[in-house]
């Protein structure tokens, strides 16, 4: 008979009644998996007690500096990435941010990202490659620019006379209603009309120079007409089976609320996209992924664990915060360790106008007043008792 | 436009409410105070029907590659 996860918990569990729940659930499954099929109860309980023993061993210590072990991890490796971007094969717009530029990105939390990317899942029969270039165009943000094949002025009317690409409109499914429609939301201050091709626009005031009108026509250039914005480059990619859409550009919260489009598996790179529409627990997974996956592509190696702690400090207090001196440094209770990062002066100078008090409770600090510190051995500390 | 459930999404792990009983077993079992834990915004999209309020505590079970499943817990802040 195969021995189930539940057996072998049962089994730990019956032996070590007190170490109940102490191991994690993928070391139970291993156990299940590995055991030989006929064993019997003593025998089991031997290994597990054994394997708990085992377990207790590998543990960190306390007073391991594992933040200081996991920069170290990191760093190391980051000294050996390449300092380059890389390029989409086709499509020589797009390219994407890898080796230690992301990892800084990502690690520093920039709000602006070089290239915000989207991997766009599409539910079935979409993901299947049906009306794929229709379902990828409607995403790709459209300007009144991509549609026009020619902008004139005229100083008589002082109105914009702009020729429609009608082909490549009926291609995007854009239809005259639809345009004056999006155009009167993007651009306020405009009175449109389309005949036949042609489509005029009008500043709203009576009276408006020939400079006005310039600059009116810049602004409808860049009107947005459809599609997500944001979203500059649509890449249709087939990946294990089903049609995938990378983009350039994100804006993950309007995609996911397209109905095409599989809301359970679209990701974007942008992890502060993240954490306004899916939280700081996803913020904190996609954290991990996306510097896990820089650090898998060239070929280096790290345990993940480091990332994960990483990502925790980063996620700890409801927000991303990036490891810089505004961000997770900034959140030190030690004056002296903030101190210690960048601008000391600064930190000093202020921390002394609000009469800020330091404890010494922790690493930095006691090392610049050549203390024993709170690490290993140091983190004991004898209490004596009286008699 | 349709709502997007969030907690459906593969990134977003479990998030239960624990209750008053419950926060005090694990209060115990840390031996630590409310204040002590990583903290997590009443806005937070991942919070959404839970109707959480200030100082409730919000269990985790997050999946992970070394553990299988590991458990975490995050108190809910206003800010």
């Amino acid at each position: 008979m195969r021995l189930w996860k539940g057996d072998v918990e049962k089994m730990v569990s019956d032996a070590l009644k007190e170490l109940q729940g102490i191991l994690p659930e993928s070391i139970y499954q291993s156990m299940a998996e590995s055991l030989p099929e006929k064993l019997s109860e003593s025998k089991a309980a031997l290994v597990a007690k054994k394997l708990v023993a085992e377990y207790n061993e590998m543990k960190v210590e306390p007073g391991e500096s594992v933040g200081l072990v996991a920069a170290e991890s990191i760093g190391e490796p980051g000294t050996q990435m390449t300092l380059d971007t890389f390029h989409f094969a086709g499509v020589s717009e797009m390219n994407v941010t890898m080796g230690l530029p992301r990892i800084i990105e990502i690690l520093d939390g920039r709000k602006k990202l070089i290239t915000p990317m989207m991997e766009i899942y599409l539910k079935k029969p979409y993901s299947e490659g049906q009306d794929i270039k229709k379902v990828a165009l409607m995403i790709k943000e459209t300007c009144l620019q991509d549609i026009v094949t020619e902008f004139s002025i005229n100083v008589a009317d002082s109105r914009i006379e702009a020729q429609l690409d009608l082909l490549r409109m009926r291609e995007l499914g854009i239809s005259d209603v639809t345009l004056i429609k999006a155009l009167k939301a993007s651009v306020p201050s405009i009175v449109v009309d389309v005949k036949g091709s042609t489509l005029f626009m009008k500043a709203k005031a009576k009276e408006s120079g020939v400079s006005d009108v310039f600059k009116l026509k810049e602004k409808a250039k860049e009107a947005y007409v459809k599609g997500v914005r944001g979203v500059t480059q649509v890449l249709p990619v087939r990946k294990n089976d089903e049609y995938v859409i990378l983009t350039f550009g994100s804006n993950i919260k309007k995609v996911l609320q397209l109905p095409f489009v599989d809301e359970t598996r679209t990701t974007t790179n942008d992890v502060f996209e993240i954490e306004s529409t899916l939280g700081v627990e996803a913020a904190r997974q996609a954290i991990i992924d996306e510097v896990y996956k820089v650090i898998e592509t060239q070929g280096l190696n790290v345990d993940i664990r480091h990332l994960m702690l990483v990502a925790d400090v980063m996620c700890a207090n409801g927000k991303v915060k990036g490891i810089t001196r505004y961000g997770v440094v900034s959140e030190k209770a030690s004056v002296l360790a903030r101190a210690s990062f960048e601008t000391p002066i600064k930190h000093i100078i202020n921390a002394s106008l609000y009469g800020e008090v330091d404890n010494l409770s922790s690493v930095v600090e006691n090392v610049m007043l050549n203390q024993p510190i709170p690490v290993g051995t140091g983190i004991t500390k004898l209490i004596s008792k009286n008699k | 436009m349709a709502k997007v459930d969030v907690r459906k999404h593969v990134l977003v792990p479990k998030h239960v409410k624990l209750s008053e009983k419950e926060k005090e077993e694990v209060l115990k079992a840390y031996s630590a105070t409310i204040e002590n834990f990583p903290r997590i915004l009443k806005k937070d999209p991942a919070l959404e029907g839970l109707n959480v309020k200030y100082g409730d505590l919000i269990r985790i079970e997050r999946k992970s590659p070394t553990a299988g499943k590991t458990v975490f817990y995050r108190t809910v802040v206003l800010s």
